[in-house]
């Protein structure tokens, strides 16, 4: 196991240090709460005399989302990071991004919605993030981390993933994680890139045919096979990229389905119910795209297993993959809050009894 | 001497750059642009640097450089040329970048990537086409599209009163202390071009001895777009388009050369 | 005395007709073909070859670099 450096940080500082040690090669952002910390740190650390790293705040989440765009065309290691009325200006660029086949990480340390809503903690850009927030269908690889810890980890992981599918990774993070302090153990410093892809354009080399990005054609008969392999990688990360976790789930009679900071309060919740008696288990998706249809669809052919209770921060939107995955086999309910507030342990426990009816 | 005695390899004096792809232009007939996408490839090819450039073609009639070109070209979404030149030119500042941008793309949608880009210095060549319309989509009113100029969305001539004053943005642009270069030409007569190959070469250069932003803007005709043949547009050009948008430098190395007020 | 004689060739089929050549010309070299290429323009061509002095005038205008411009020098 590589020596770790075991620290206290705020998620946000955590994102920072890990892309620096993750050996990335810019960082183009822009201020917007709950996340703004983030580039904050990296100029504070003064990341590009520690690595050579660039760093740059655009002049909008437009602008930033373009020069990732720019940085990825070239085979680097870029990301950028935002919260959600952000992410929103960026998907254009993501869907640019992804039908240009460019790798990059993207963070969004999502708040609550619509509009300017507010800066606490939110996961109402579920389906902004697994549907495709922007125009045309591709997917984002996205991770859920639930501890700053993962969400250090989930950094190389993403951009790591990016390259291998050639495809933006989204790490859906919220407020909370953003903002909280935790003990996290930081892996040691990687080397940046030392060669590039040969699809990168940073100059064509000698004797070699010159390189073209675009997401651009024209031709509907080359257009559509251009889709074709596009979806056929989305076929790919949903064989080899599930990443869930299950807790107490192999007695249990009820599931709560819940991820990233959700998850965590769930867990207490379960430990209670379980002192009264009740056998509910939390089935924690890690990968909301590929979603684990596979092991949801698994519990619900379990006869032990008497229904599922989506917990989200929101109105309701990872349900619905949930049910597609159930296909009906037992009930599913929901239960969630919004406008950044985020539900204590208790509340989770009522909501249990109250959807199973049970004391 | 007979003609096909002439024509013999060791007698060529002129013929179209290397660095020009077999595949013909998108362009209409008589487009400036043509003129000017090739001797982009002339000063590149000359200066050597074909293995260390990349292009940006962002939307526009200009967005299929990469079919054009022998030398690497990342295709922009519409206005965002400038920051994807920042994305590029920032992980590879050994590297030069040139955006090659209409007027829709450079002083419309993409005013802010453009102006920031400039406020920034980013060590970047700016080619700059003005045509005073939109061409790709077909002749819309564009920043740059002049007082009285008929367009497919201005069909009664641009009324200034409800849409806005023509554009004059590189006056402004010089006044950005990153931007060390500013200059204005035209491709309608071969002296013209001979002129903007010199700026783009000095532009190019300024890139190498990262001197700032080099703005290389040409004022060109659209002759779908103004309903005219070539040559009558060309005219017009001279006679109305360089009224409000005069050639000549407006930034050498960062001096304002050009006297900045509205031309009267 | 040495005399400059030249010739262009016209790539006819990649030609659009914009006619920007003939106007360029200040030798009244080029004129526009009555036949169409397979894009159906009219394309350029040497009216007066013997009027060209190679001075690349036309190559440089025209708009798809179509002409390549030849010169040689001739001993009278």
């Amino acid at each position: 196991m590589e020596e770790r450096e075991l620290r206290l940080m705020k998620g946000n500082d955590a994102i920072a240090e890990a892309a620096i040690r993750a050996g990335f090669d810019a960082f183009y952002g822009y201020p917007i709460t709950p996340q703004t910390e983030v580039m904050e740190y990296l100029m504070e650390t003064d990341a590009t005399a520690r690595t050579g790293m660039a760093v740059l705040q655009a002049e909008s989440e437009v602008s930033a989302i373009n020069m990732v765009y720019g940085g990825a065309s070239t085979g680097h290691r870029v990301m950028t990071s935002s919260s959600s009325p952000g992410i929103s200006l960026m998907a254009e660029g993501i869907s640019y991004i992804a039908g240009a086949e460019l790798p990059c990480l993207l963070i969004n340390v999502s708040r609550g919605g619509p509009g300017l809503g507010t800066i606490q903690p939110s996961q109402a850009d579920y389906f902004q993030t697994v549907k495709g927030g922007g125009h045309g269908d591709y997917k984002l690889l996205t991770l859920a981390p639930s501890s700053v810890q993962e969400l250090t980890d989930f950094i190389p992981l993403g951009i790591d993933l990016a390259f291998k599918y050639r495809n933006p990774t989204m790490i859906l993070a919220d407020g909370a994680l953003g903002q909280m302090m935790e003990k996290v153990a930081l892996p040691p410093q990687r080397p940046r890139l030392a060669e590039y892809p040969d699809w990168a354009t940073n100059g064509t080399p000698r004797g070699k045919e010159r390189r073209f990005i675009t997401s651009l054609n024209l031709l509907p008969k080359e257009h559509e096979l251009v889709n074709i392999r596009l979806q056929a990688k989305y076929r790919e990360m949903e064989k080899n990229e599930v990443r869930y976790q299950e807790f107490m789930c192999d007695d249990a009679e009820y599931i709560i389905v819940a991820f990233g900071i959700i998850a965590r309060i769930a867990q207490k919740a379960i430990e209670i119910a379980r002192e009264n008696g009740h056998k509910i288990g939390l089935f924690r998706p890690i990968s909301l795209y590929p979603f684990p249809m596979d092991q949801i669809k698994a519990l619900a052919e379990n006869p032990r297993v008497k229904g599922f209770l989506s917990v989200e921060l929101s109105a309701g939107q990872m349900i619905e993959d949930i049910r597609l995955a159930v296909e009906g086999r037992k009930p599913v309910g929901f239960f969630g809050r919004q406008g950044g507030m985020v539900p204590t342990p208790g509340e989770v426990e009522e909501a249990l009894y109250k959807q199973f009816n049970i004391k | 001497m007979e003609v096909n005695e002439i024509i013999k390899p060791e007698n060529l004096v002129y013929k179209k750059s290397r660095l020009m792809r077999e595949k013909p232009f998108n362009f209409c007939p008589g487009c400036g642009h043509g003129v000017v996408v090739r001797t982009i490839a002339e000063v590149i090819e000359e200066m050597g640097i074909e293995h260390d450039v990349i292009g940006i073609s962002p939307v526009g009639c200009s967005v299929f450089l990469y079919d054009f070109y022998n030398f690497d070209v990342v295709e922009a979404a519409h206005g965002r040329a400038c920051a994807v030149a920042t994305g590029i030119k920032r992980v590879q500042p050994s590297k030069y970048v040139f955006t090659y941008q209409g007027d829709g793309d450079l002083a419309a949608i993409g005013t802010a990537e453009t102006m920031h880009a400039c406020n920034r210095g980013e060590n970047i060549v700016i080619v700059f086409i003005n045509n005073g319309i939109y061409g790709m989509t077909g002749g819309q009113m564009a920043p740059t599209t002049l007082e009285g100029m008929k367009t497919t969305t201005c069909p009664r001539g641009r009324d200034v009163r409800t849409m806005g004053y023509p554009l004059n943005i590189t006056p402004l642009l010089a006044q950005l202390p990153g931007v060390c270069y500013v200059t204005r030409h035209s491709v309608h007569t071969p002296g013209n071009v001979r002129k903007l190959k010199k700026a783009l070469r000095t532009a190019f250069e300024n890139q190498r001895d990262k001197k700032g932003t080099s703005i290389v803007e040409v004022v060109s005709n659209c002759n779908s777009g103004w309903g005219m043949t070539p040559k009558q547009a060309n005219e017009w050009m001279v006679e109305n388009m360089f009224k409000k948008y005069p050639l000549g430098d407006m930034k050498v190395d960062g001096k304002l050369v050009m006297d900045m007020n509205e031309p009267r | 005395m040495a005399k400059i004689q030249g010739a262009i060739t016209v790539d006819s089929e990649r030609c659009k007709g914009c006619e920007l050549c003939v106007s360029t010309c200040d030798k009244g070299v080029i004129g526009m073909s009555d036949k169409v290429n397979s894009k159906g323009y009219h394309y350029a061509y040497m009216v007066s070859p013997e009027a060209c002095v190679g001075c690349t005038n036309c190559g440089i205008i025209c708009p798809d670099g179509v002409i390549s411009v030849y010169r040689v020098k001739v001993e009278e």
